[in-house]
């Protein structure tokens, strides 16, 4: 019994009627690191705030299921849908610069979940920012939890956020992109941040990103998108031996790497594109977009 | 690097009071005709216009008028009202208290009022009755409060005469004050019965200042949580299972509100100046009032103390939401 | 994208009502004070004692020909508004313009050219808007003595700061960028860049502020009609209307209301103007 399990999701542009995903479905088991892999446009980030109930305004749900511990979100009236979302999952933010109130210190904004949503008392809430602080490897924790966001570097703000998303033990864990808008340096840290607290508290991670470098390193199984679709999933281990779609293994060739930086920057080939937007068009037509 | 600033500003806060000054003092005495002149009794001799005008100093010329005026001032001396003989700061201290009552009741009901459309406006976001506040906003910030002071007292003083629309209080009431600050007096001193009758005189002027304020405030604030709402931390706090209201007024409204902060300053004076005409409108005894009486009476120390007052109100007012400004920002406090 | 072309489609159709109904009040209004001897019913400063407080045509005890009533002197509202539009629009049209220029060519040079020039002028903007405006603008009428050409003045030397402000902030940031800088390298002399590039860029906002000071002027000349420092002749005036008016609100109220609406919906109209002139400038709009 699958912890996340997407159906048949489709979303869209609720001006023009455009559509943004169609027709997705995917399943995460409790505990798993499941990887959504694409372009930009393709619509992995729209999966995770779809599951989270962020969605843009613009944007609507034109069919689908998305059920999370036994039960389906869209069927649920929205505050029922927001406390339910709001145990059980997190989210880490893409941009640490922007995802934290500047107007209000660390602490409160690590702790505000425990106290407001879950009834827990301020200093047990405390404590456990002050541990989940020490896990993500900064120093003097009772230090930073006074401080402003505007005090902090990039990369402290994000172990924050990630500290921040563990605080109520959440079953899901939907990683928006967490180390694009970070430093290279800092970005392996990053992520070997997440994956180690992932294995240790042992919650499911959805984990958007158009690096499939990041992939083989993180994820146990992986969904590859395009224009709303999903073209191909399999474990990670399949994957990486031996991809099913020609788009996948054009992605794939398409890594650059250090042996032949010139040769191996090789772009997804044009055949391959038109074929993927005649599928397109295709199912377009017949779902009458 | 404080005290640099601050002494900055205390430079150009006395240049741009020692400009006021001199320009009113300059402009009041290009008048045609002499004031004395008008102030004394038809059958009056040359002889008394001459020693009046002496006793004023209006014989000099303008640069030495300023200087005496100038050292008066440094001794809180203001000179003396021709109209009524008495001092000008007195007078001027006397009503400043109305005044003060009536554009501070003004500015808290035009940031209730602003405020509230502001987030009403937000929370309905995309349906028709935001469309239709946003109408009744635009409308409301080209109308200035002249017209809304007449409105008003169509309205509720003539249609539906609930409420007063003249003078700071009824005339037959005897009044226990010590203070000119009726409005706050009545309430310290628990008389309940004439804090009423005072609020009832002073809603209609105070309304008719704050509207255009008002409207002003729901624009800017609205834009600017507009702005707010779509940022990251918004939308982190929706995750957490916080609902609509906790993220507009928790989450949003206390960064939409800083740039909003300093227009509201400026227009805050603007709505001081307002008193000028509403206070006549409504023959309220305030400061205004009696710059317009000053005037037409050609009274040129009383106009010279009024237009001061005002100008170090101004001025007071800016270095205030300056101030409130560095506070409220976390990042200019700690640099 | 579509949302991008919906948006647009959406706004444009709101802009084109805005702009229609205030156009057509203005150009009403327009029509109605050049055309006034022709328009108005009655002679506006024709009394007649017999006549006084007649009500509006559609109360009992009201006369035919006076369709919005009279007032205390037997004078017709109607034909006095009507009357009352040349002043009021010879001052919105005149005054604003003048201020335009003034205040816009301060501001011009105050951001474009900076140094001294817009030490002494940002100073002269504090000094000027320290005064209240309305404190003011009695003040000089008292003191030029009343008359169209002295309201003009008073509003000139009043309200210039509004233009200077904005074009002030606006020629300081347009100088900061790059094609001020080619312009520059390319030979242009500096009030040439001034004129030839930075002054179409600001165009929009002067023209917008334009309509904005009309409305301000109109309301200008009602206060100072109101407190009887206004033209010096017995021209009806929407300003002087409302006084009479509210001296005798509860007797006569029609004298308040129909020139308070007037005023109410040339103000509104003016402010329309700019807001539906600012939408259609907008180059993202267009």
């Amino acid at each position: 019994m699958s912890f996340l399990s997407v159906k048949n999701l489709t979303l869209r542009l609720r001006d023009n009627r455009a559509p943004l995903l169609r027709d997705v479905s995917l399943e995460v088991s409790a505990g798993e690191v499941h990887g959504l892999v694409g372009e930009s446009g393709a619509g992995k980030s729209m999966i995770g705030k779809a599951v989270l109930g962020i969605l843009p305004r613009a944007v609507e749900i034109a069919g689908g299921e998305i059920w999370l511990d036994g039960v389906d979100l869209l069927a649920l009236p929205p505050a029922a849908r927001r406390k339910r979302v709001g145990g059980l999952a997190a989210l880490i933010p893409q941009d640490p610069l922007t995802a934290l109130n500047p107007s209000r210190r660390i602490g409160p904004q690590i702790t505000d979940r425990l106290v407001d949503i879950l009834g827990w008392k301020r200093a047990e809430a405390e404590a456990r920012a002050l541990d989940l602080l020490g896990e993500v490897q900064i120093n003097d924790p009772a230090r930073v939890m006074r401080q402003y966001p505007h005090e902090l570097s990039g990369g402290m703000r994000q172990r924050i956020l990630i500290a921040s998303a563990f605080a109520a033990e959440p079953k899901l864990i939907v990683a928006d992109e967490p180390t694009t808008a970070l430093d290279v340096t800092v970005q392996k840290q990053i992520l070997r941040l997440i994956a180690g607290m992932q294995a240790r508290h042992g919650t499911a991670l959805l984990f958007v990103t158009h690096d499939l470098g990041v992939v083989s390193k993180v994820c146990q199984s992986l969904s590859v998108l395009y224009a709303g679709r999903i073209l191909e999933q399999s474990t990670v281990r399949d994957f990486f031996a031996a991809p099913s779609h020609p788009y996948s293994a054009a992605l794939l060739g398409a890594t650059p790497k250090y042996t032949d930086p010139e040769g191996s920057l090789t772009p997804v080939p044009e055949a391959i594109i038109a074929g993927l937007r005649a599928e397109i068009a295709a199912y377009d037509e017949a779902h009458h977009g | 690097m404080f005290w640099q600033k601050l002494i900055a500003r205390i430079g150009t806060t006395a240049v741009t009071l020692i400009g006021v000054a001199v320009i009113v003092f300059v402009v009041i005495r290009v008048v045609p005709g002499n004031p004395v002149a008008m102030m004394l009794p038809p059958g009056a001799t040359e002889a008394d216009v001459a020693r009046l005008t002496a006793l004023y100093g209006l014989d000099k010329s303008i640069p030495a008028q300023f200087l005496i005026w100038v050292q008066g001032v440094l001794h809180g001396d203001f000179g003396t009202s021709i109209t009524t003989r008495q001092p000008v700061l007195d007078l001027v201290l006397g009503r400043l208290p109305a005044t003060l009552e009536l554009s501070i009741m003004a500015l808290v009901m035009a940031v209730a009022i602003g405020g509230t459309a502001a987030l009403t406006g937000t929370r309905l976001r995309g349906t028709r009755a935001e469309g239709a506040i946003d109408v009744a906003n635009g409308m409301a910030l080209s109308v200035p409060d002249f017209l809304w002071g007449l409105a008003l007292i169509l309205l509720f003083g003539v249609l539906m005469p609930v409420f007063h629309i003249s003078g700071r209080v009824t005339p037959s009431l005897e009044l226990p004050f010590t203070t000119g600050f009726y409005l706050f007096e009545s309430l310290f001193r628990l008389r309940f019965d004439l804090w009423a009758d005072i609020v009832s005189h002073m809603l209609m002027p105070a309304l008719a200042l704050a509207i255009p304020l008002a409207a002003i405030i729901g624009q800017l604030l609205k834009q600017s949580l507009k702005e707010t709402m779509h940022l990251d931390y918004v939308t982190l706090s929706r995750t957490k299972g916080y609902g609509e209201n906790h993220v507009i007024t928790r989450e949003a409204l206390p960064n939409a509100i800083l740039p909003t902060l300093t227009l509201v300053g400026v227009q805050f004076t603007f709505l001081i100046g307002g008193t000028v005409i509403v206070e006549r409108l409504f023959s309220y005894e305030g400061l205004g009032n009696m710059a317009i009486d000053a005037v037409i009476n050609r009274d040129l120390p009383l106009i010279q103390g009024i237009v001061i007052l005002f100008a170090v109100i101004f001025t007071a007012v800016n270095l205030v939401v300056d101030l409130l400004y560095t506070v409220l920002n976390p990042r200019l406090r700690h640099g | 994208m579509a949302d991008l072309t919906d948006g647009r489609g959406a706004v444009k159709r709101r802009i084109g009502t805005r702009l229609w109904l205030a156009g057509g009040w203005l150009t009403l209004l327009l029509l109605a004070a050049v055309f006034a001897p022709l328009v108005a019913p009655q002679d506006p400063l024709a009394q007649d004692l017999f006549l006084t407080r007649l009500p509006p045509f559609w109360e009992k005890g009201a006369e035919a020909g006076y369709w919005l009533g009279t007032d205390s002197l037997g004078r017709d509202v109607l034909s006095r508004i009507i009357y009352g539009a040349r002043l009021a629009l010879v001052v919105a049209l005149v005054a604003g313009s003048i201020t335009c220029i003034i205040g816009s060519a301060l501001g011009l040079m105050a951001g474009f050219l900076r140094g001294w020039v817009d030490l002494v002028i940002s100073r002269l903007i504090d000094i000027w808007m320290a005064f209240p405006p309305v404190l003011f603008s009695i003040l000089l009428i008292a003191v030029i003595g009343p008359g169209l050409h002295s309201i003009i003045l008073a509003i000139v030397i009043i309200d210039w700061t509004r233009f200077a402000r904005v074009i002030r902030a606006e020629a300081m940031a347009q100088g900061a960028m790059d094609y001020v800088a080619s312009a520059q390298v390319a030979g242009r002399g500096r009030i040439g860049t001034m004129l030839r590039e930075i002054l179409p860029n600001v165009l929009p906002t002067i023209v917008v502020l334009l309509t904005l000071e009309m409305g301000i002027a109109v309301i200008v000349e009602a206060i100072l009609s109101f407190v009887n420092l206004s033209i010096s002749t017995d021209d009806p005036t929407w300003g002087g209307m409302i006084a009479e008016g509210r001296a005798s609100v509860y007797q006569a109220w029609w004298v308040l209301v129909f020139p308070l609406i007037t005023l109410f919906l040339t103000v509104l109209a003016f402010s329309q103007l700019g807001e539906g002139l600012k939408d259609r400038f907008d180059p993202v709009l267009r």
